[in-house]
């Protein structure tokens, strides 16, 4: 609740006084969750050479759900030559109409079981029903089905020139997005005519491990897709492999760096998508009730999970006061808790791990002198949760304002003029994301051309399309995904 | 010794070319640059960390206002240093000869990167249309992709000292970036007069910035900096990049490799030399949604 009382008196709303929502959770049933996964390797569940295995945990519950094979050098191997097999063996010499169809089927396979992947998801990573199941999986599903349609119109992609693939797709996703994160790498791969091998993240391999049965399913010839898991050992591993051609990694701006120097003396093709601190700018004409869910979607969703998170709102002075308090009644309305009902705004947070990252922003943020603020949200017993937060007063050297934290916590600046802000925006290492609210078309276009960032969404947050490509400008990484941009990097002229 | 009735030949001073001013480096050092036969041609200025980090200021100052420039206007001020090259053709001929190239391939050299200039000017105004996308996304929104210069790119001059200079250098400044350029150790001489010329051109100062100097002592510092944003390094033998990717990666630069050793080829020139220092911008805008939106008129 406010501190301090608005001048303009604007009507409140009143939670927790006499009434709350009733349950409404989704049913575990529907996903069939095995104790224990093996490696995809060939068309086949092979156990690990080491026989090693790493659980994995509801996020929500802190209780185990399924144990998933760790791969080593030698599985790595395994799936490297078998990919390799398949891409001379069969993929390269299909008919790309007929490599379209199978990517096709993969599309259609995972329309039909987007329920059990829905629960999948929730179950482990912890974002909201609702989210895995409006976002992730139909979102997923579009993706293959967009790339599917490419596979034999490569060359109109490409003018004047004949897109070749590379060979084989070494692609390593992170634990927020995962199964979208592996459409996202795995669609254009087998569209532009390469084999993949892929590893999840860790603490999120259920899904991309049932994406895995769902390609065994649609009957792709063995080695075509190979799905490894374990956790960052596997994927060090899997970026040294001499036999890969190419490595598109999604995850932190540490880690990107890591691999482009590992890679620095191969061929090897590499894009990356990596971290953000995305600027979103209110203007004062801006619709602001609108702006005030798009700040919430921006930095909310996913429990702020989200390389493009809103995480530095840029307010305009002159509203700055009525905007915080509207954001700040609109807060306390976010329901925290049981990812699994369908009324929860923001679920569990990824592991236990990321929880503690985020509390010491939090404890950074209160030691630098900005501005503390949460919800009054009651945050259930077991699991890792966080309340919605944010800071005022942030400065904007302020660590606060510089660093990702990946965890649903907001820091708030000001500024007087476009010119201020545009400095503003862009003093950061990172460039993957902006949002700019106005009422005014041409400030629109001004800004969005003067913000070093990959994707600038206007009165708007946070929104996905295959059709649309995204990545990011500086440390952000480079390469895009989606659309004919994200053909680009699994081809070679 | 000139004979009393020689008249004496006037040597020409070749400096740095820094934020459209040609001053000597800052380190008072210099090179001598050599003909075929080792004999000195004359002396050049052995460019020190401080003048590279002046270049990126200089580029870095100056890539608002080119990068934002009309498309066409950069088209005509790329022809423009095209028809300069031209009338002074003969004098880069006879540079290319004294660092040793024959007459005819000089010949051959200087009117490719005249042809090449032209090439991509014609391309300024026309890549983005090649390159750009409306895509239709299944939301009510606009949702458009375009190409945006990367910003400040060093440029690592291959061997052929003319034509291969432009042949890099035309396509990143057709694309709206700046370059700051390390000219070819072993043959710097036309980079420099290729300054003169770019100078005379209606290129504003600091769109490009000539260093010469020794890549074994500046390389480090060109590439690690963090106000670059983009490598290019054109020499077919890779041996260079493995250090070369390892020092961008303090800001992740963009490394790209154009390995080539004949710049006469017809695939050299190519508007995906432009598109490789292009970052590709996704804007999406809301569509209105009430008043007839679904009438059928």
């Amino acid at each position: 609740m406010p501190t301090k009382k608005n001048k303009s008196t604007l009507p409140r709303l009143r939670l927790g006084a006499g009434w709350s929502y009733a349950p409404a959770p989704e049913s575990a049933a529907s996903a069939r969750i095995n104790e224990q996964y093996e490696l995809f390797i060939n068309g086949k569940w092979q156990k690990p050479a080491k026989r090693a295995y790493i659980d994995s945990i509801n996020p929500a519950t802190e209780k185990k759900l399924y144990r998933a094979a760790v791969a080593s050098e030698q599985d790595i191997d395994k799936a490297v030559v078998s990919a390799r097999t398949a891409f001379d063996k069969y993929w390269k010499k299909m008919p790309a109409n007929e490599r379209g169809k199978y990517i096709f089927r993969i599309a259609r396979l995972l329309q039909e079981q987007a329920r059990e992947l829905s629960v999948m998801e929730t179950l482990d990573g912890g974002k909201p029903i609702r989210e895995s199941r409006d976002f992730d999986v139909p979102m997923a599903c579009n993706h293959f089905f967009y790339y599917a349609g490419w596979a034999d119109k490569l060359e109109f992609a490409f003018p004047n020139r004949a897109p070749r693939p590379l060979g084989v797709a070494a692609q390593i996703t992170p634990w927020n997005f995962p199964l979208l994160m592996a459409a996202w790498k795995i669609a254009p791969a087998l569209a532009t005519g390469n084999t993949v091998v892929l590893k999840p993240a860790e603490t999120t391999s259920l899904s991309t491990l049932k994406l895995a049965s769902i390609i065994e399913e649609a009957d792709l010839p063995p080695g075509v897709v190979n799905i490894i898991t374990g956790a960052g050992d596997t994927g060090a591993a899997l970026v040294r492999h001499a036999g890969i051609n190419k490595i598109a990694f999604t995850g932190s701006t540490a880690v990107g760096k890591l691999i482009q120097q590992q890679t620095a003396a191969t061929t090897k093709k590499l894009t990356l998508e990596l971290g953000g601190k995305a600027a979103n700018i209110i203007f004062s004409d801006a619709p602001i009730d609108q702006a005030v869910e798009g700040v919430v979607n921006g930095i909310f969703f996913n429990q702020g999970h989200v390389c493009c998170a809103g995480s530095r709102l840029y307010v305009q002075e002159s509203i700055a006061p009525l905007f915080i308090q509207k954001l700040k009644d609109r807060m306390a309305t976010l329901l925290v808790g049981d990812p699994m009902d369908k009324n929860t705004d923001i679920g569990a947070i990824n592991s236990a791990e990321q929880l503690e990252k985020i509390n010491y922003y939090i404890r950074l943020g209160k030691k630098e002198g900005s501005l503390h603020y949460e919800s009054a949200v009651a945050l259930p017993k077991k699991g890792y949760f966080c309340r919605p937060t944010l800071f005022t007063k942030v400065a904007q050297s302020s660590r606060l304002a510089q660093e990702e934290i990946f965890g649903p916590v907001l820091a708030i600046l000001t500024f007087r003029t476009e010119d201020e802000v545009i400095e503003k925006a862009n003093n950061s290492p990172y460039g993957l994301s902006a949002g700019v609210w106005t009422d005014k078309g041409s400030r629109i276009f001004n800004m969005s051309r003067r913000l070093k960032a990959g994707v600038v969404w206007a009165n708007s947050y946070n929104l996905f399309d295959p059709a649309s490509p995204f990545g990011g400008y500086k440390e952000s990484g480079y390469g895009r995904e989606g659309g004919v941009h994200g053909l680009l990097p699994y081809v070679s002229f | 010794m000139k004979k009393s009735t020689q008249r004496l030949s006037v040597l020409k001073t070749y400096k740095l070319y820094i934020g459209g001013q040609f001053p000597r480096t800052e380190s008072g050092r210099y090179v001598a640059a050599l003909d075929a036969n080792g004999n000195k041609i004359a002396n050049l200025c052995l460019a020190s960390r401080k003048d590279c980090r002046e270049a990126i200021v200089a580029a870095r100052g100056a890539l608002g206002s080119w990068s934002q420039r009309a498309a066409n206007n950069r088209g005509q001020i790329l022809y423009r240093i095209a028809e300069l090259v031209e009338s002074r053709k003969e004098a880069f001929i006879a540079e290319l000869q004294q660092q040793g190239l024959s007459r005819s391939a000089a010949t051959r050299e200087t009117n490719a990167a005249i042809d090449c200039l032209i090439y991509y000017a014609g391309w300024c105004d026309k890549y983005q249309a090649i390159f750009s996308t409306v895509n239709p996304v299944a939301s009510s929104h606009y949702n458009f992709s375009v190409c945006e210069p990367m910003g400040v790119v060093t440029l690592l001059a291959p061997a052929s000292p003319l034509l291969g200079l432009v042949s890099v250098l035309a396509p990143c400044v057709a694309g709206g970036n700046t370059a700051v350029v390390l000219a070819n150790e072993k043959r710097s001489l036309s980079a420099i007069s290729l300054a003169e010329v770019l100078h005379s051109s209606d290129v504003p100062g600091g769109v490009v910035n000539i260093l010469t100097g020794s890549y074994a002592e500046l390389l480090p510092w060109i590439v690690e900096h963090r106000d670059v944003n983009a490598v290019v390094y054109a020499e077919k033998d890779a041996a260079q990049l493995p250090s070369l990717r390892t020092k961008a990666t303090g800001n992740l630069k963009r490394v790209l490799h154009w390995p080539l050793d004949d710049w006469q080829q017809a695939e050299v020139q190519s508007p995906y030399r432009i598109l490789d220092l292009q970052e590709i911008k996704t804007t999406w805008h809301p569509i209105q949604q009430i008043a007839g939106s679904g009438a059928s008129y």
